[in-house]
């Protein structure tokens, strides 16, 4: 015969694995949903087919090749072997210029097209996302 | 001049430690008396430091370019304000200032704490001083802020002008006044536990310091939220960014031991919870220096960084766990006859339940902010963890913690029924009305938004009534709880009714929607002390015909060559109209975003709030049950 603590003490600890483990699903199952993989131009031209998930791209920008109007900034990312273009809305962060590093996210609308959604903002002007040093790195 | 005693001062200072450590172990030994000889030692090793860090700031007040330090992270035209908060805008100087605060802070324990038992006062006193020895050789060895340069360069090379910020300027210092008290809760839950020292007297002692640390983390996070809100030229509070999710995490730890810190205050229970968590918050403060210093962490906060900095935390940081498992596993004693004495519908198990939810909070950040590591090292592959991660997995659970934190503190201790309660009930209904009410003409996910504010105005009205309730014992848990619902419900706001423009515009041009239109006036240009700065001057008409002029502002910074975004912000207690310009370099055209954010400054303030419930805490002698 099991006393009332012991039964207490059991359905505490199921409570505790129940959760554990729903907790552990629920983490996994959203990282597989919500992860955004970084991709050079270079590995963007090998791709097999084009997917639907938000992506990074990242590299330098081409010099000249920032156009500009009201509505829209379009410009060239390239890992000085492969480029891409990117059309983007939104705000540019101030270290933004031709020749330096920048990493975008959003969409590929196909493998020389890319829809951005978000330029990402750098802090200081030496730094260089570790991504896109070794995407320019792997030239 | 400066540089020299500032070294010789610190190195003094770590030879210190060794006089500490053998006097303390002598006097934990030999003697039931403690031995005042520790206090004073303390007390020197603390003045050889705050002499080091004296010499750091005259240093960079003089412009002294000998040092390394100062050249790579000042320049002569910088306005002194912002030499001195150079200090610690860089690397080596926030470690020591990190080091200023461990030794100031164990000084603080030792004077405070003179009626504790002898044994444990030292043996805290020494696990402390493993740590400040710790960093004493991590500042020698592998970041020496006293390095001398020959030929001494003409001029440095400025301080980063995102970081020339008063905001900034403080956010450092109040930050590690938190990650630093948990330096003192780590050692002191190791020192009790291998004593067995722990008991209620010891939760009430320890409990000041839990709050003092918890405040200055709160303000800490608060004021990077702030300056990167208006300095970021984001227009967001929190942004999942790794480096704001590294001091998030001692926080929710901090947050969770607070509480159990309350039940172990009266009863002999959750002892080795309390110090899992003890172990956990300082683990956590010490990986978020190594996080953020490592540069291993792929976010936009990053500074450039040498990686064998990152190593040393690392091997450090393995060390102390290594201790603190050991001390844990082998020393601690489960109180066996006064744990079974719990009931479901109590305060313990509330703020059981508040501890699950905290862990739950904590382990989802910590797998947000590691997983791209890890998944880097074994595939390769890399990988960011963005907002909607975050937003899936916590505010779904926010809806219960908050029913929680609403009902928790009605509950008495031990045991009690929910009679004569039907306020509670009615409450919820009004709730509920309220929120489907505000947000029926919104039509995206409208049920969880409904949901969520209805939990939100819950915990609000009940805080809220409290107030007015002379039953009301626990003033400063009201006060938090209160400043949570309002956090909660401004964000909520904040969210929902958020809207924003972003265009690329030239001067004289005009944006025009249905809403509003935006005129482009003038831009004018001024030298300032060390950056040039271009004001625009934009008009905004909204469609009730009001006028209201921004001027945001560009700044240019001549060394180095960097460009900063100062946004227009105007406040009021509704909503924040906030409008920033960027340069397109090469371009006539400016890029535009302009956002009108409601309740922003309730965010701010409920987060004061919150930290207020903890100050009254402190300073409230004891409250009865």
């Amino acid at each position: 015969m099991y006393g009332r603590k012991v039964k207490l003490r059991f359905f505490f600890i199921l409570l505790i694995l129940i959760t554990l483990t729903l907790s552990v699903y629920l983490i996994l199952k959203s990282l597989e949903e919500n992860v955004i993989y970084f991709q050079s131009p270079s590995e963007i031209k090998l791709l097999s087919e084009i997917e639907k998930k938000k992506i990074r791209v990242g590299g330098m920008v081409k010099n000249d090749s920032i156009l500009i109007d009201t509505k829209e900034v379009k410009f060239i990312v390239t890992d000085l072997k492969n480029e891409i273009n990117v059309i983007y809305s939104g705000v540019l962060p101030n270290l933004f210029a031709e020749g330096k590093g920048v990493v975008a996210e959003g969409y590929l609308k196909d493998r020389s097209l890319f829809l951005a959604t978000k330029i990402l903002a750098k802090h200081d002007e030496n730094y260089m996302p570790p991504e896109v040093k070794a995407a320019l790195e792997e030239k | 001049m400066a540089s020299l005693i500032g070294y010789y001062s610190l190195i003094f200072g770590s030879c210190i430690s060794f006089f500490i450590i053998f006097f303390s172990v002598k006097n934990f030994r030999d003697s039931l008396i403690f031995d005042t000889k520790i206090v004073n030692f303390t007390f020197l090793q603390f003045i050889f430091v705050i002499v080091s860090f004296l010499g750091l700031i005259i240093s960079f007040v003089n412009s002294d370019f000998s040092n390394e330090t100062v050249f790579n992270h000042s320049h002569s035209t910088k306005p002194i304000f912002y030499k001195i908060s150079g200090t610690w805008g860089n690397h080596e100087g926030s470690l020591l200032l990190w080091l200023l605060v461990l030794t100031l802070f164990i000084l603080l324990f030792l004077l405070k704490s003179k009626e504790q038992n002898k044994q444990y006062k030292i043996l805290t006193l020494l696990i402390q001083q493993i740590i400040i020895s710790g960093f004493f050789i991590f500042l020698i060895k592998t970041s020496n802020p006293f390095n001398y340069i020959f030929p001494v360069p003409e001029e440095g090379m400025g301080l980063n002008p995102i970081l020339q910020d008063p905001a900034l300027a403080i956010h450092p210092p109040i930050l590690y006044l938190g990650y630093v008290g948990s330096s003192i809760i780590f050692s002191s839950a190791l020192a009790a536990t291998s004593l067995n020292y722990i008991s209620i007297e010891w939760a009430k002692h320890i409990k000041q310091w839990v709050l003092i640390s918890w405040i200055f983390l709160t303000l800490g996070i608060l004021l990077g939220s702030i300056w990167a809100y208006y300095e970021l030229g984001w227009g967001g509070f929190w942004f999942w960014d790794p480096v704001e999710n590294v001091s998030l995490m001692p926080w929710l730890a901090l947050t969770a031991l607070l509480h159990c810190i309350l039940v172990l205050e009266r009863k002999l229970v959750l002892t080795s919870w309390v110090v899992i968590l003890s172990i956990a918050t300082f683990t956590l403060s010490m990986c978020g220096t190594f996080l953020v210093r490592s540069g291993i962490l792929n976010s936009v906060h990053t500074f450039a960084n040498d990686p064998k900095r990152g190593l040393f935390i690392l091997i450090f940081l393995f060390c102390l766990i290594f201790l603190s498992l050991f001390i844990f596993i082998f020393f601690h004693k489960v109180e066996k006859k006064s744990i079974r004495n719990f009931f479901w519908l109590s305060k313990e198990t509330s703020i059981l339940i508040n501890n699950w939810f905290m862990m739950y909070f904590l382990s989802v950040v910590l797998v947000g902010t590691t997983y791209p590591i890890f998944l880097e090292v074994i595939s390769s592959d890399k990988i960011s963890v963005g907002p909607p991660f975050y937003n899936k997995l916590i505010i779904p659970f926010l809806i219960p913690f908050l029913f929680t934190m609403a009902i928790g503190p009605k509950l008495k201790w031990i045991k009690s029924d929910l009679q004569s309660k039907t306020y509670l009930i009615l409450f919820l209904i009004i709730s509920f009305l309220l929120s489907v009410f505000i947000i029926k003409n919104i039509t995206t996910s409208f049920l969880m938004n409904s949901v969520l504010l209805t939990s939100a105005f819950y915990l609000f009205f009940i805080t809220l009534r409290d107030f007015f309730n002379k039953k009301t014992k626990n003033l400063s848990q009201n006060i938090s709880h209160f400043g949570f619902s309002l956090l909660i419900l401004s964000i909520l706001f904040n969210n929902i009714f958020s809207t924003e423009v972003i265009t690329n515009l030239k001067i004289g041009e005009t944006y025009q929607s249905k809403n509003l239109n935006i005129y482009f006036e003038s831009i004018d240009q001024k030298d300032k002390q060390n950056f040039k700065s271009i004001k625009g001057t934009f008009n905004i008409e909204s469609n009730n015909g009001d006028i209201e002029t921004l001027k945001p502002e560009l700044r240019l910074y001549n060394q180095p060559n960097i460009v900063t975004s100062e946004a227009d912000i105007k406040t009021n207690l509704l909503k924040d109209r906030f409008l920033t310009m960027n340069l397109v370099p090469n371009q006539e055209y400016f890029n535009i975003r302009y956002q009108i954010k409601p309740f922003m400054i309730w965010i701010w303030l409920s987060v004061l709030l919150i930290c207020l419930g903890g100050i009254t805490s402190l300073f409230k002698k004891k409250y009865e049950d």
